[in-house]
C-alpha cells in the first residue's frame, strides 16, 4: 500500500554522521534537575553524564564520570573515584564538588524539583528537601577531595548505581548556572545554546522550540575518541502520522512511536525497520476499593479474573505487547512474581455470586474511566464486552481529558480507571512502592499493613535473594487483594532505519547515543 | 477618520481587561493544575513548586500580580516550557504563523476572488456551477482531511514536496494551500453573492448602456461594491489565519502559535494560556478595527455614521 521504500525520496539529503530522531514532544526544558519526561531524558543523556552509565545491552551500571567505586560491607557507603580526564564542555575539570553542588541544588526546596525524591535514598536528603533539615552538611554526600565522592545512604539500595544514569543525578556546572541567576531558579537562560555547559558526549548547538534541537559532538568529552556521531537532530513531532510520514520519506532515522494502524503494514512489508522492544511498564486498571461494589475483594477478583488478556494483546494491541498477570514486569532485574491473576471465568462467576451478585444480578452501576485516547477506548470496549459476556454486568465507559482524568483518579472519584506505570530504574521496588498505604501513586484507597511491613523489611535488606523473596510475598498479597487488574506489559513500538548501527533495544528504552553510528551509505 | 480609530482603540482596553479577568479565573476552575502528572508529586515537593510560581498566594494576589506584569508587558514564564518566557514563545511562534497566514491568505484571495467573479458574470450557467460546486467541496473538506490528502499525493506519491517541516520555500506550499483552501471557498461564495447584488443595480446598467466593455464594468465599477461582504469576512478570517492553525501546524510540524496554544491548554500552562488569549484578543480586535476603517473607505455612507 502506502509503504514505498523509504530511501526513495530523500527530500532532505542527510550529511554523514548526523542522526535524525523523532523525540515525541517539545521538552519541558533541558535543566536536568527540573525536567521529568522521556523526551527530556533522551536529550539530557546526550548533554550530561552521571557517575555511572548503563550498558544498553545488559542494563548493568558501567563506569562513566566515576572510573571506579567501592561499597561498604553494609551496602550503605559508596566511595566514587572520578576519572581525571572528565571535563566540562568549557574545559573545566568535573570534580566531586560539582556533584555535591548539583545534588544540593536538586534537594533545595525552593527549586521545587519534582524528581527530588529520586535522591531520597541518600541519608538526610528527604529531610533537607522537605525543609526539616537546614544544614546540607548533614546530608550524606561529601567530596573527600576533587576526585573522590562519598555517599552515605539511608538504607542499602541495590539499585543505587543503576539510578545514576537518570537525569536528576547528573552534575551541573556551578559557574554556568550562576552566571544567569540563582542556584534555585528554574527559568533562567543557562540551558540555551551557547550558555549550557555540560559534560556529556554532545553539546547543545541549536534549540528552536516546537521545531528542532540540535546537539553536536563534544570534543572535550573524556571518551570523545569513541563517539562516532557528529550531530544529532531531535524533532518534537507529537503527531504520530506526521512522524511516520517523516520516517517514510527519509527525514528521520528513528521514531518515538508508530501509529497502531500502521503496524501490520510495516510488519508485512518492512519488518526490518519495525522494532517492538519489551518495555518496563504495565498497563492496568486500578480499582477504587472505597466504593461499592468494589469494597468487596471477591467482586474485585471476579472482575480481574474475567479479563481475557490474551485476547486483548492478540486482537486489540498489535505491537507485540504481552498479557499481564502481575503488576511488576517479569524478569525485572531477575525478579518475577510467581503468583498472578489468571483468566478464569468459572471462578470469577463463583466469586461474584458469593459476593451476593449471582449472574451479576443486583450489582450497583459500574463505570470504567479512561483518558481520552483511541487505544484506551478500544481496550475499554473489549473489557466491557468481556464483563458483559462472562459476568453479565453492564459497565458504562467514561472518558475524560488528561488533566481531568488525573484529578478524578487522585480524588478517588471513579470506580475503575485505566492506569499505567512505567519503571524508572530496573528494580521491582520501583513498582511495588506504588501501592504502599497512602502512597501518592496508590490511587485506589487500598491499604495493607502486611504489604507495607514486607516492603519496609525489604528496604532494610541488603541480601538480594531475601529481598526479592520479601517482595514476592508482598506482590502476592497485592494480587490476592486485587486493587488493580493487570492488562498487559508494554512494548516500545517504533521505527528504526537499518542505517543506524550498534543499536540495542532494552527494557528501559534507554538509548546510548554515544555508541551509535550510521552506515556510510545511509541516505 | 482619525477620531473613529482613536475611539475604537480606546474601547479595546475594557474589552481586553474583561477577557483577561474571565480567562484568569476560568482556567483555574478547570480540574487539574499545571503540575499534575501521572506520576504523583509528593505534597512537600508540590508545595515547593507552587511556592516557586507563587501559586500558593491568594488568588486575588496572583491576579493583581499578573495585571502588574501585564502593564510592564511581561506575560510571565511558561510553566511547561520552563526555559522560555511566554513573551519569547509568542515572539518565536508568531512570525511563523504570520508567514503561513499571509501565504494562505494569498491562496485564499487569489483563488476565491477569481472564482467568485467568474461565477457571478454568468450566473446559473456551467461557468457558475463548476466553481461554486468546488467551493462547496472546499468548505466541506476539513483541513485535517485535505492536509494528509495533499501530502499523500504531492509528497508521498509524486515526491515533489516534503511531508513536513518549515525551512525552505518547498516546505511552505502544502501548508499554505491546505490552510487557504477552505477560506478560498468562502471567499468565492461571498464574492459571487456580493457581485450579483451589485451587478443588478442601476448604475451598472448605466455603465453598460454607456457601452463599456464587460471587463471594465466588472473590474472598475462592480468589484469595489461587490467586495463588501468579503471585506467583513476577511477581518476575523485574517486574524484566524495569521495567528496560526493548530491542525495545519500539527500535520506539517510547523513551529507556529497554534500548536503552542493548544498544548498550553492541555498542559494547564496558565501563563501561556493567558498570554496566548491576550495576544489573540488583541489581534482580532485590531483586525476588526482595520476592517471597519477599510469598509468606511469602500463605502462613503459608513464614514458619516459616527
Amino acid at each position: 500500500m502506502l509503504l514505498g521504500p523509504f530511501a526513495l525520496s530523500g527530500c532532505t539529503p542527510h550529511d554523514h554522521g548526523a542522526l535524525h530522531v523523532g523525540n515525541g514532544t517539545e521538552p519541558q526544558g533541558l535543566d536536568p534537575h527540573t525536567v521529568t519526561g522521556v523526551p527530556e531524558h533522551r536529550l539530557d543523556s546526550t548533554l550530561f553524564e552521571g557517575l555511572t552509565d548503563l550498558d544498553p545491552e545488559t542494563l548493568e551500571p558501567v563506569p562513566a564520570v566515576a572510573e571506579s567505586w567501592t561499597v561498604s560491607e553494609d551496602g550503605r557507603v559508596y566511595t566514587f573515584h572520578l576519572r581525571a580526564n572528565a571535563m566540562w564542555s568549557n574545559g573545566d575539570p568535573v570534580t566531586a564538588h560539582d556533584f555535591v553542588y548539583s545534588w544540593k541544588r536538586v534537594l533545595t526546596p525552593s527549586l521545587g524539583a519534582e524528581y527530588a525524591y529520586m535522591l531520597y535514598c541518600i541519608k538526610g536528603a528527604k529531610a533537607f528537601n522537605e525543609g526539616r533539615l537546614q544544614d546540607f552538611g548533614q546530608v550524606g554526600v561529601k567530596a573527600l577531595d576533587d576526585g573522590a565522592l562519598e555517599v552515605v545512604l539511608e538504607n542499602p539500595t541495590p539499585y543505587f548505581l543503576s539510578m545514576q544514569m537518570y537525569f536528576t543525578w547528573y552534575p551541573v556546572h556551578q559557574p554556568a548556572i550562576e552566571r544567569f541567576g540563582r542556584m534555585d531558579e528554574r527559568n533562567t537562560k543557562w540551558t540555551r545554546p551557547g550558555n549550557l555547559v555540560g559534560n556529556g558526549a554532545f553539546v547543545l548547538s541549536r534549540w528552536i522550540p516546537n521545531n528542532i534541537i540540535e546537539v553536536v559532538k563534544n570534543e572535550r568529552y573524556w571518551n570523545a575518541a569513541n563517539v562516532r556521531l557528529k550531530r544529532i537532530l531531535f524533532y518534537p513531532i507529537d503527531n504520530l502520522l506526521t512522524e511516520e510520514r517523516s520516517f517514510r520519506t527519509g527525514i528521520l532515522h528513528l521514531t518515538e512511536n508508530v501509529p497502531i494502524t500502521k503496524v501490520p503494514a510495516y510488519r508485512r512489508d518492512q519488518p526490518e525497520v519495525l522494532r517492538t522492544d519489551p518495555y518496563l511498564g504495565t498497563y492496568f486498571y486500578s480499582i477504587n476499593v472505597t466504593r461499592p461494589p468494589f469494597t468487596d475483594v471477591r467482586v474485585r477478583r471476579a472482575f480481574a479474573m474475567a479479563v481475557d488478556r490474551e485476547s486483548i494483546t492478540r486482537n486489540v494491541m498489535t505491537g507485540g505487547q504481552r498479557p499481564a498477570r502481575t503488576f511488576t514486569v517479569p524478569d525485572t532485574a531477575g525478579y518475577t512474581c510467581p503468583t498472578g491473576i489468571d483468566y478464569d471465568v468459572q471462578q470469577a462467576r463463583r466469586l461474584l455470586s458469593e459476593a451476593g451478585y449471582p449472574e451479576g444480578r443486583g450489582i450497583p452501576p459500574v463505570e470504567l474511566l479512561y483518558n481520552t485516547s483511541e487505544n484506551h477506548k478500544l481496550i475499554a470496549e473489549a473489557v466491557q464486552q468481556m464483563w458483559k459476556k462472562d459476568l453479565n454486568v453492564d459497565v458504562s465507559l467514561v472518558n475524560q481529558d488528561w488533566k481531568v482524568y488525573l484529578a478524578s483518579q487522585k480524588s478517588l472519584d471513579y470506580q475503575i480507571a485505566r492506569a499505567s506505570w512505567i519503571g524508572d530504574y530496573l528494580d521491582p521496588n520501583n513498582f511495588l512502592e506504588c501501592f504502599v498505604t497512602n502512597g501518592g501513586n496508590n490511587r485506589t484507597g487500598w491499604s495493607s499493613n502486611a504489604y507495607d511491613d514486607l516492603l519496609a523489611e525489604a528496604a532494610r535488606t541488603a541480601d538480594q535473594k531475601r529481598r526479592f523473596d520479601l517482595m514476592q510475598r508482598a506482590e502476592g498479597i497485592l494480587l490476592e487483594e486485587a486493587p488493580l487488574i493487570p492488562i498487559y506489559y508494554y512494548t516500545r513500538v517504533y521505527l528504526k532505519s537499518p542505517a543506524v548501527k550498534n543499536w540495542q533495544g532494552n527494557l528501559l528504552g534507554y538509548i546510548s547515543f554515544k555508541d551509535l553510528y550510521l552506515e556510510e551509505s545511509s541516505p | 477618520m482619525i477620531r473613529l480609530i482613536a475611539v475604537r482603540a480606546l474601547e479595546m482596553v475594557p474589552v481586553l481587561w474583561v477577557i483577561v479577568t474571565l480567562v484568569f479565573f476560568v482556567i483555574r476552575l478547570a480540574p487539574g493544575g499545571p503540575f499534575d502528572a501521572e506520576r504523583n508529586v509528593s505534597p512537600e515537593i508540590l508545595k515547593n513548586l507552587n511556592a516557586y510560581y507563587h501559586l500558593d498566594a491568594p488568588l486575588y494576589r496572583q491576579y493583581f500580580d499578573y495585571l502588574g506584569g501585564l502593564l510592564h508587558g511581561d506575560l510571565g514564564p511558561s510553566f511547561k516550557n520552563a526555559s522560555w518566557s511566554v513573551n519569547e514563545l509568542v515572539a518565536l511562534g508568531f512570525p511563523v504563523s504570520l508567514e503561513l497566514g499571509i501565504y494562505a491568505l494569498m491562496v485564499a484571495l487569489g483563488i476565491g476572488l477569481t472564482a467568485g467573479v467568474v461565477a457571478s458574470i454568468k450566473p446559473n450557467t456551467a461557468q457558475d456551477h463548476i466553481p461554486m460546486s468546488l467551493a462547496m467541496l472546499g468548505i466541506c473538506i476539513p483541513t485535517f482531511v485535505l492536509g494528509p490528502l495533499l501530502v499523500l499525493i504531492f509528497a508521498l506519491w509524486l515526491g515533489w514536496l516534503p511531508v513536513a517541516g518549515w525551512e525552505g520555500p518547498q516546505h511552505k506550499i502544502l501548508p499554505s494551500v491546505t490552510l487557504g483552501a477552505a477560506y478560498a471557498a468562502y471567499i468565492a461564495r461571498l464574492t459571487r453573492g456580493g457581485m450579483l447584488e451589485v451587478l443588478a443595480q442601476d448604475f451598472i446598467r448605466t455603465a453598460r448602456a454607456k457601452g463599456l466593455s464587460q471587463a471594465r464594468v466588472v473590474l472598475r465599477h462592480a468589484l469595489r461594491g461587490g467586495l463588501q461582504p468579503v471585506v467583513s469576512f476577511l477581518g476575523p478570517a485574517a486574524a484566524g489565519l495569521l495567528t496560526g492553525s493548530f491542525v495545519v501546524e500539527t500535520i506539517f510540524q510547523i513551529p507556529g502559535l497554534g500548536r503552542f496554544f493548544v498544548q498550553a491548554a492541555f498542559n494547564r500552562d496558565y501563563t501561556m494560556i493567558m498570554g496566548m488569549v491576550l495576544f489573540y484578543a488583541l489581534f482580532i480586535l485590531s483586525f476588526n478595527l482595520a476592517v471597519d476603517v477599510i469598509q468606511a473607505w469602500l463605502d462613503p455612507r459608513l464614514r458619516h455614521q459616527r
